[in-house]
């Protein structure tokens, strides 16, 4: 087990140069780094004096060794377009997009088992088409229009939630939370239910399709014919073997749930990362769009871990493996 | 397929053009594609939709009630129509009812619809031939080429389509001068959405290739020292063309969304030149005054164009059956 | 060879005129066509045919796991002479497993993958006999024991996929024992088997069932295992029982032309009679069941009434067959 974890943190961390890689050549062939915080009207003894001070005249691989020193410090420099500290922005701006994205993952993954079940066990029940219907359209509808929808309906008819913004919040130390207040709690459920309603619908067809082919295996007849009660075949012997695969491709699907806030983000201002990324895109200020880049893959390599860490705690076959390659 | 030809000599009196075409019709009506395609009236309503919406798109310039950014045909006593209504000053009445320049909306939809399959059409043709060109390649060749595709594909599908097109808008907002930007919009976006979607192509392709190459006539093809490339393209390619096809039509309305997604969020076609995605964003700021059918009209139409197209890919893959994950 | 049932008791397993239909969008097509066949206390009944024959339709039939668009058409299924096949599925899920034990083909895919061995043994009993944890537990540890898997205490929380395919179909064999049912079906249950552990499943299967009096239904295309451990044998062809006699006498002398051609394709252990018989031709698809024999069109000796009736079960030496050949009055007929 050990030596598994071992050789998934060590596939992470090729990921994570690889996209260092990318971000770093961001920075350095994107423009000019030194007229772009400088100005086009410093004077050449200026530009020579940052050059050296940002160590631009080092050699290419000495370059990419500090700048992979200063990712892992989490510095990225110093915004173009702000001015500030990118580290700062970042610190500033994690609490809103963690929250959000946590939780709507939770949403998804929560309700996208239980309809998946539901529509795989009542195969041709009205409830179920319905909602297999349901998600195919809702497929085809773009998360904007899902929150524009949102607002229209809960903020500007009903006037029962907040439209836009994270509401009041709490600081403990330096998160910031929206979930220890009325009005953040609220502000949070638009949001949440936009971002979770595209993984909702592709975890529930996954989990139906997964159950319906588990339906089918051998030891569930076999179930069936040593008694076992039909219900005790569905919840136990079907989900557990359902949930092995799902839980890789949810996984992964949970990981991109930290991008696709981009779009909620932007539809309910929400102060999160993803804001901060689009406003980075539309002026190209690379060190903020790289040090989001370099999140969002750490994101991605930890989610990976944890569903391999799953895994393991799912499937026997896997632990016993890993026990069979220690031994040798 | 070579069609049979006919053995004795046409009539003189009939013209030898379209003798050989009947049959091949006939064929094409008759075919399980074309049976299966009878048979499921989702397929054929969607058809139908996804056929006028492309058509009206297709011919906005013909059919629209005016040219809608042509600011000779606007007149501001127009604006803020509502939709089927008679407007106070001129009398006149909008469809879909007219923007606060009294631009109608209907040509804004016809227009805007134009411009997104424009984008869609373009991108999903770039990620096609991108995907199955490295695809072959990857499954052809194999060894180190084979490796170092996969490995970028991989990497690449992990990360969502949009993040990846909005980097590389971003990349090309650095690189690119300001005054050229506006213009460039239209083809950074199809190389953004088309390069962030050609791995899906890349992996079923070269999983089809592996499959072909090992089958005999590829492997006598190689024993009489056909060039890699021909045997690439004459003989591998047709046979992976149906999964190709499965994909580029449900990547189709992917690619119509992601468009619209980029151009929402403000990075992608500019207002002189909305697509939906744009006429939506700019719709959005009207919906807290009541005016809905600003943003409506846009958003509705993108909706029924990706929810036909993605109901022609769903029957399309069931139809054709490749396997597809 | 044990004696053949003592007449007058009463069977286990009492199948009559079990008619076994599909609905499909292009009609209805007939599975099985009123099969019949007792099974008394401890007797072994091996059901032999090509596959597709209906064997293990009836199995499924008789234990209740059938699937739509399959469905019991008409016929009585008779446990201990209580009517089982048209009971609420509730009551039958009781029987399942409590009276009637089912070994499926592949250990391999019958044994839930995510479960301890012990896991799948103790819900079973607990299910059927309403035991506590710890006494759940010890009874399956007896079992394994019995079953023949050493150190049982400790292999009771392996998974299955820590066992071989031998020492996993032991433990299906200790799951469809778990409750003592009166009955196994025994669905091809060395067919997936290395050849070298057959002959020892069969073995374990013979004695656990004699010494506890079980009568099993072994379904199978392996006359080698039918004539190892089988006391009568069902030999069926196209959804209909052609033969049914005693092991010796069917595999020795059979009556009907397709049993001999069955038999005829194993060579014979003694080698008195080691020619191959050939028979020309497939089993038809469900749909193109010909009229009269279905064997008829692949019979060397059909005659006249083969393609007007189907001939019914009639004595033949010490069983039955379905062969107009055995009724005196039709081939007189037939002769002038």
């Amino acid at each position: 087990m050990l030596a598994y974890s071992l050789r998934s943190l060590a596939q992470g961390a090729l990921v994570l140069v690889a996209v260092a890689f990318i971000a770093f050549s961001m920075f350095r062939f994107v423009g000019d780094p030194v007229v772009n915080m400088l100005g086009q009207e410093a004077t050449l003894q200026d530009r020579r004096e940052l050059t050296e001070r940002l160590g631009l005249d080092a050699p290419f691989p000495v370059q990419f060794a500090r700048f992979i020193g200063n990712a892992a410090r989490g510095e990225f420099g110093v915004s173009y377009r702000q001015g500030r500290k990118v580290s700062d922005l970042i610190r500033e701006r994690l609490p809103a997009t963690l929250e959000l994205a946590l939780l709507s993952a939770i949403f998804a993954t929560g309700a996208g088992i239980l309809l998946g079940v539901y529509a795989a066990i009542n195969r041709d029940g009205f409830l179920s088409n319905l909602v297999m219907t349901g998600s195919l359209v809702g497929v085809s509808l773009p998360t904007f229009l899902i929150g524009i929808g949102l607002i229209y309906v809960f903020a500007v008819e009903l006037r029962w939630l907040p439209s836009f913004g994270r509401g009041e919040t709490v600081a403990l130390g330096w998160w910031n939370t929206g979930l220890l207040t009325d009005s953040g709690r609220k502000s949070l459920i638009m949001p949440v239910l936009t971002l979770g309603f595209f993984q909702l619908t592709l975890i529930m067809r996954l989990v139906r399709a997964e159950m319906l082919e588990v339906m089918r295996a051998e030891f569930i007849r076999f179930a069936r014919a040593r008694g076992v009660g039909e219900r005790t075949i569905q919840l136990r012997h079907a989900l557990r073997n359902t949930l092995i695969p799902v839980v890789t491709i949810a996984g992964l699907q949970l990981g991109s749930v930290i991008a696709f806030a981009i779009v909620t983000e932007t539809v309910f201002q929400w102060p999160g990362l993803g804001a901060l990324f689009v406003n980075a895109v539309q002026f190209a200020d690379v060190p903020v769009m790289a040090a989001y880049l370099m999140f969002v893959a750490a994101v991605f390599v930890v989610v990976n871990l944890i569903v391999d860490l799953t895994y393991f705690a799912l499937d026997p076959r896997l632990r016993s493996g890993a026990r069979l390659a220690k031994g040798h | 397929m070579r069609s049979h030809e006919p053995e004795t000599a046409p009539p003189e009196n009939v013209s030898p053009a379209p003798e050989p075409r009947l049959p091949a019709l006939a064929r094409a009506w008759d075919s399980d594609l074309a049976h299966a395609f009878r048979s499921s009236p989702v397929a054929m309503l969607s058809a139908l939709i996804a056929l006028t919406m492309i058509g009206a798109a297709v011919l906005a310039p013909l059919i629209a009630p005016q040219n809608p950014f042509n600011p000779a045909e606007l007149n501001l006593m127009e604006g803020m129509t509502r939709p089927g209504q008679a407007n106070e000053f001129t009398g006149r009445s909008f469809l879909f009812g007219s923007d606060p320049q009294g631009r109608d909306m209907l040509s804004a939809v016809l227009y805007g619809a134009r411009v997104s399959l424009l984008v869609g059409a373009a991108s999903v043709a770039f990620s096609a031939v991108f995907g199955v060109v490295l695809g072959l390649m990857a499954g052809y060749l194999g060894g180190r080429v084979e490796a170092i595709i996969m490995r970028i594909a991989d990497i690449q599908l992990s990360f969502p389509a949009i993040l990846i097109a909005l980097l590389i808008f971003g990349v090309a907002r650095g690189v690119i001068p300001p005054a050229q930007q506006e213009d460039a919009t239209l083809i950074l976006l199809i190389l953004a959405i088309g390069l962030s979607n050609w791995a899906q192509y890349a992996r079923t392709v070269r999983g089809s290739t592996l499959i072909e190459k090992g089958k005999e006539y590829v492997q006598a093809a190689r024993v009489i020292r056909r060039p890699a490339f021909v045997i690439m393209l004459r003989h591998i390619l047709p046979n992976v063309m149906g999964p190709v096809t499965v994909i580029a039509t449900i990547n189709l309305a992917l690619a119509i969304i992601e468009e619209a997604t980029l151009s929402f969020l403000g990075v992608g076609m500019p207002p002189t030149q909305p697509s939906l995605g744009t006429l939506i964003r700019v719709g959005q700021q009207f919906l807290f005054s009541g005016e809905w059918w600003i943003l409506f009209f846009p958003a509705l139409m993108l909706v029924l164009l990706a929810l036909a197209i993605n109901l022609i890919g769903d029957w399309l893959r069931d139809a054709l059956n490749p396997r597809l994950k | 060879m044990t004696a053949p049932p003592p007449p007058g008791a009463a069977p286990v397993l009492e199948v009559r005129d079990l008619v076994f239909e599909f609905r499909t969008r292009r009609g209805v097509l007939r599975a099985l066509d009123h099969v019949s066949f007792d099974i008394a206390k401890g007797e072994v009944l091996g059901v032999v045919g090509e596959s597709g024959a209906g064997k293990s339709l009836t199995g499924a039939a008789i234990i209740g796991l059938i699937e739509p668009p399959g469905r019991i058409a008409g016929g009585e299924i008779r446990l201990e002479g209580a009517r089982i096949d048209n009971l609420a599925p509730d009551a039958m899920r009781r029987i399942r497993g409590r009276r009637i034990g089912m070994i499926f083909q592949d250990p391999l895919t019958s044994l839930n993958p995510l479960f301890r061995v012990g896991d799948q043994l103790v819900e079973t009993i607990q299910i059927h006999l309403g035991l506590d944890d710890a006494a759940a537990r010890a009874r399956a540890i007896a079992l394994l024991a019995e079953v023949g898997i050493p150190a049982p205490e400790r292999r009771i929380d392996g998974y299955p996929h820590e066992f071989s395919g031998g020492m996993r179909q032991r433990v299906v064999i200790a799951l469809a024992l778990a409750a003592e049912p009166d009955l196994i079906i025994a669905d091809e249950p060395t067919t997936a088997l290395d050849v070298s552990v057959q002959a020892q499943i069969i073995t374990l299967l013979k004695r656990l069932c004699r010494e506890r009096g079980t009568s099993v239904m072994l379904i199978t295309h392996d006359m080698g295992v039918i004539a190892e451990i089988a006391d009568r044998v069902a030999v069926m062809y196209a959804g209909r029982i052609v033969e049914i006699g005693p092991v010796g006498a069917v595999i020795r002398a059979p009556r009907h032309p397709y049993a001999a051609g069955l038999m005829g394709a194993i060579p014979s252990l003694e080698g008195g009679r080691a020619r191959l018989l050939q028979i020309p031709g497939a089993m038809p698809r469900l749909d193109r069941i010909p009229s009269g024999c279905a064997f008829r069109p692949r019979c060397g000796q059909a005659f006249a009434p083969c393609s007007e009736r189907v001939p019914p079960l009639m004595a033949a030496g010490s069983g039955l067959a379905a062969c107009w050949l055995l009724d005196a009055d039709m081939t007189a007929e037939a002769a002038r």
